[in-house]
């Protein structure tokens, strides 16, 4: 894939094409003059759309301009004004480069904004969380029901005005609740029930509210009580199954409600929010620095990469410039956690497939190396809470496991790693129960792994050469050297495949980073002094984005001048977007191979419920 | 309670030849160490993991920490073959109703262990609004594993700390052979309303509304009468 094409500037060669963002932008104003205007804030560089013209906007954008993925979506309360905002963000697989940005603003008492699930069905969660979280109606979306709490909770807690139960203050740090080393107050003290609740004033239990899920039964495919009449005169009733939440085999706390015909699935819807941990209401109370320990758990499986899309954002904020030995060390850390999220991710896809326990001990062994690493490196084995704005926390420690630490880097990139997925690729891939398990199963086309904003692994198991760090390069990526796996099958073995081939890159980019951590040795790592009450010095979004292990992960940040914490703080998560697409990769297959398939895609419940 | 189950009593003597043969001793201390010996190198977890601290469960019991050396590497699928659960990572309010429909589920005697901060208490997480502050506000806890996640060595010394409470338990006292055991119960199943409604908070609730009923009705008698003047 070609690299990035930036706007040249005057006097260039004249070979290079403009910038699509900006070729792109200037055609929608040409186009609808009326409806599409520069966003006037300060800060803000995409487009402001009226909401009725929205999905013509988006159907020109897609089919015309080629911004044919949605990345993101997400509300934002603008409160002052007194309107509700959705953003969109849309990108080019084939030219890559920036996003269009599109913002619409609805009024607050009446949110309504036109559905885009009929252009882009990846939109399908992302608006389901925006009304969820906001109260915007998104017209036209065919199942608008909450995704992250239940049906039945009381208000919208993303708006500014919904205030939790163990409110406290508007931002962080709140004064302490220890003054004098003596306890003053716990949270629960304050609230008559004693924990974290709170009801609707004057609300008394009837104990008819809690028949909460009628909808969701009533909208499966199939699940209309009659029977199915076979050729063979032989009736069978169709069937409703709940795997999940607790399930040995869902990766946690994730549900999915299928229906069945014998063993054959007709539909399948996934519920979430069993693990919705409230990220982006703390994280618009926290300091900017205080949001780092918190990404970590987002992903819990690869807390660097977690970090680094987040820094990312903050940086292009405060233009700050990174040192050059921190970019570096944050390659290798990204990269390292790049292999240890593929091995567990594939050691669990095998004991998905009936490989139970033996091949996952197998890779745990050198994850367990990394893990040794990133704890001399960090303290930590997995929240490593490693990168801040300008640079990392702590430099190379001296000695790993009692090696040096650039003998032991060589030791594990030269020698253990390779042998170990050498050993993977002996053991697995041409394995008969492994093949037969997941060749054609799961199966997604090219064209649907785009409308439905697939990422990562799956989107290139399925012919699509779209990699960020190729597509819209961050640090160093530009400079080295590596490939884009791609597979065009689209189904589990590919995505399989995938994996095996990214942790090879992956070894790759490291040893060319190797001697660069030992030419800069005792070099800065963090640029100026490290800054704890942070002051944003300008306004305005910013939206970070980096190529984790499971594909897109993306910050949407908005700020005011002077402000020590984030307006809106949003993540485009990954494996929560990746599920979108989950029930249609399942229809038609039997119920065993849903598992199969819910493994492939690789999901941390962590960040699908954030 | 450990009781050195060697030497002799004071009321029988013992030939000096067979003192280290000869074991005399009462049943109920005969039994104590015996069952809880077995109990305690035989605690079967449930596979059960929530969040980020599941993760940490899951190395423990792979081969470097070994988890087998505590005859605790049987993790079961299911709640009516488990003897602990371990709360591994943040409860929300969608999930309990789950956990505790899970715990009841388990056969007596069961163990639950709260594995990190949040399961101890909320932890980072405890603000928020879907969030239940700590696991022990539905369940009985036996163990508090503090951490954020905590290690594997964290965890296998909160699993030592469980064995070590089972070897105090007495079959004399233990309340499952009881007849009023005062575990034995059902642990209520919160509900979901428009927040996570616990049914043994009832009460509180109504008498709550009732405040806030009479609250309103204090400011509409003082509003009404300004919007008369």
């Amino acid at each position: 894939m070609e690299a990035t094409l930036e706007a040249s500037p005057a006097g260039d060669s004249p070979a290079i094409v403009a910038d699509p963002v900006v070729d792109a932008i200037d055609r929608l104003k040409e186009k609808f003059p009326e409806a599409v205007t520069d966003d006037p804030r300060e800060g803000y560089n995409g487009l402001m759309v009226n909401a009725s013209q929205l999905p013509a906007v988006a159907r020109t954008l897609k089919d015309e301009l080629g911004f044919d993925y949605l990345s993101s979506l997400t509300g934002v309360d603008q409160i002052e004004d007194g309107k509700l905002e959705a953003v969109y963000h849309t990108y080019s697989i084939e030219k890559g480069g920036g996003s269009v940005t599109l913002h619409v603003q609805v009024d607050r008492d009446n949110p309504v904004i036109p559905s885009l699930m009929p252009i882009w069905p990846g939109a399908d969660f992302q608006e389901r969380e925006a009304f969820d979280m906001y109260g915007i109606h998104f017209e036209g979306h065919p199942d608008l029901r909450r995704i992250l709490t239940w049906d039945g909770f009381n208000g919208h807690p993303l708006r500014k005005d919904w205030q939790e139960p163990f409110y406290e203050d508007a931002q962080k740090p709140f004064g302490s609740r220890w003054p004098e080393g003596n306890a003053v107050h716990r949270a629960e003290e304050n609230n008559p029930y004693g924990k974290n609740v709170q009801y609707p004033a004057g609300w008394v239990p009837t104990g008819e509210e809690y028949d909460v899920e009628t909808d969701m039964y009533s909208i499966l495919k199939g699940n209309d009580g009659h029977t199915v009449d076979r050729a063979t005169h032989m009736k069978t009733d169709k069937l409703t199954v709940n795997i999940g939440p607790q399930h040995p085999s869902t990766h946690g706390v994730f549900r999915m409600v299928v229906t069945l015909d014998g063993e054959t699935i007709l539909d399948l819807k996934p519920v979430m929010g069993y693990l919705h941990r409230n990220h982006e209401k703390i994280g618009e109370r926290n300091t900017f620095l205080g949001n780092i320990p918190y990404t970590d758990r987002l992903d819990y499986l690869s807390s660097m990469g977690n970090n680094h899309g987040y820094v990312l954002a903050i940086e292009d904020l405060m233009d700050l410039d990174v040192p050059e030995r921190a970019e570096w060390i944050r390659i290798l850390t990204v990269e390292l956690t790049r292999i240890c999220n593929h091995l567990w991710a594939l050691g669990f896809l095998l004991n998905d497939l009936g490989a139970l326990q033996t091949p996952m001990l197998y890779f745990y062994i050198e994850r367990e190396l990394i893990l040794d690493f990133f704890e001399t490196l960090s303290g930590a084995r997995m929240m490593c809470n490693y990168m801040r704005f300008g640079g990392v926390a702590y430099d190379l420690p001296d000695d790993v496991r009692g090696q040096p630490t650039m003998a032991f880097l060589n030791e594990l990139v030269n020698e253990r790693l390779p042998a170990a997925l050498d050993q993977a690729d002996r053991l697995m891939t041409y394995n008969e129960i492994v093949r037969a398990r997941s060749i054609g199963v799961g199966f997604l086309s090219r064209q649907d792994a785009i409308a439905y904003s697939m990422a990562g692994p799956i989107l290139r198991a399925s012919g699509v050469n779209y990699d960020v760090r190729r597509a819209e390069p961050y640090s160093y990526y530009d400079q080295l050297d590596f490939d884009v796996p791609v597979f065009y099958n689209g189904d589990i073995y590919d995505r399989y495949r995938v994996r095996i081939e990214e942790m090879k890159q992956s070894i790759r980019i490291i040893k060319q980073v190797l001697p660069h951590l030992e030419a800069t040795k005792g070099a800065p790592i963090i640029s100026g002094k490290p800054q704890y009450a942070i002051r944003m010095p300008r306004p305005g979004e910013a939206y970070g984005r980096v190529e984790n292990p499971k594909g897109e992960l993306g910050y949407y940040v908005t700020t005011k001048r002077r402000s020590s914490n984030p307006e809106r703080y949003h993540v485009r998560a990954t494996s929560f977007i990746n599920l979108t697409a989950l029930g249609k990769m399942c229809i038609g297959h039997k119920i065993a191979d849903v598992v199969a398939i819910l493994g492939s895609i690789d999901i941390v419940l962590g960040e699908v419920d954030r | 309670m450990t009781t050195p189950a060697t030497g002799a009593s004071a009321d029988v003597a013992v030939p000096e030849e067979l003192q280290n043969n000869v074991w005399i001793t009462n049943i109920a201390k005969l039994l104590d160490p015996a069952y809880n010996w077995a109990r305690k190198n035989s605690v079967w977890p449930m596979v059960f993991g929530l969040a980020c601290c599941a993760i940490e469960m899951i190395c423990t019991a792979s081969s470097r920490y070994d988890l087998a050396r505590f005859g605790m590497e049987v993790f079961r699928a299911t709640p009516r073959q488990s003897d602990l659960m371990i709360v591994s990572g943040t409860v929300t309010k969608k999930m309990v109703p789950t956990i505790v429909r899970l715990y009841n589920q388990m056969p007596e005697p069961r163990y639950v262990m709260a594995m990190g901060a949040c399961a101890s208490g909320g932890g980072p997480f405890k603000e928020g609004y879907t969030v239940v502050d700590g696991i022990d506000k539905f369940l009985p806890v036996d163990v508090y594993v503090p951490g954020c996640p905590p290690t594997p060595q964290a965890l296998i010394n909160g699993l030592i700390a469980l064995q070590e409470k089972i070897d105090q338990q007495s079959l004399a006292t233990v309340p499952w052979y009881r007849k009023d055991d005062p575990t034995a119960g059902m642990v209520e199943i919160p509900v979901l309303g428009p927040d996570l409604v616990d049914v043994r908070q009832i009460d509180i609730i109504k008498a709550e509304a009732k405040k806030a009923a009479q609250l309103a009705e204090v400011e509409t008698a003082v509003t009404e009468p300004e919007a008369a003047s």
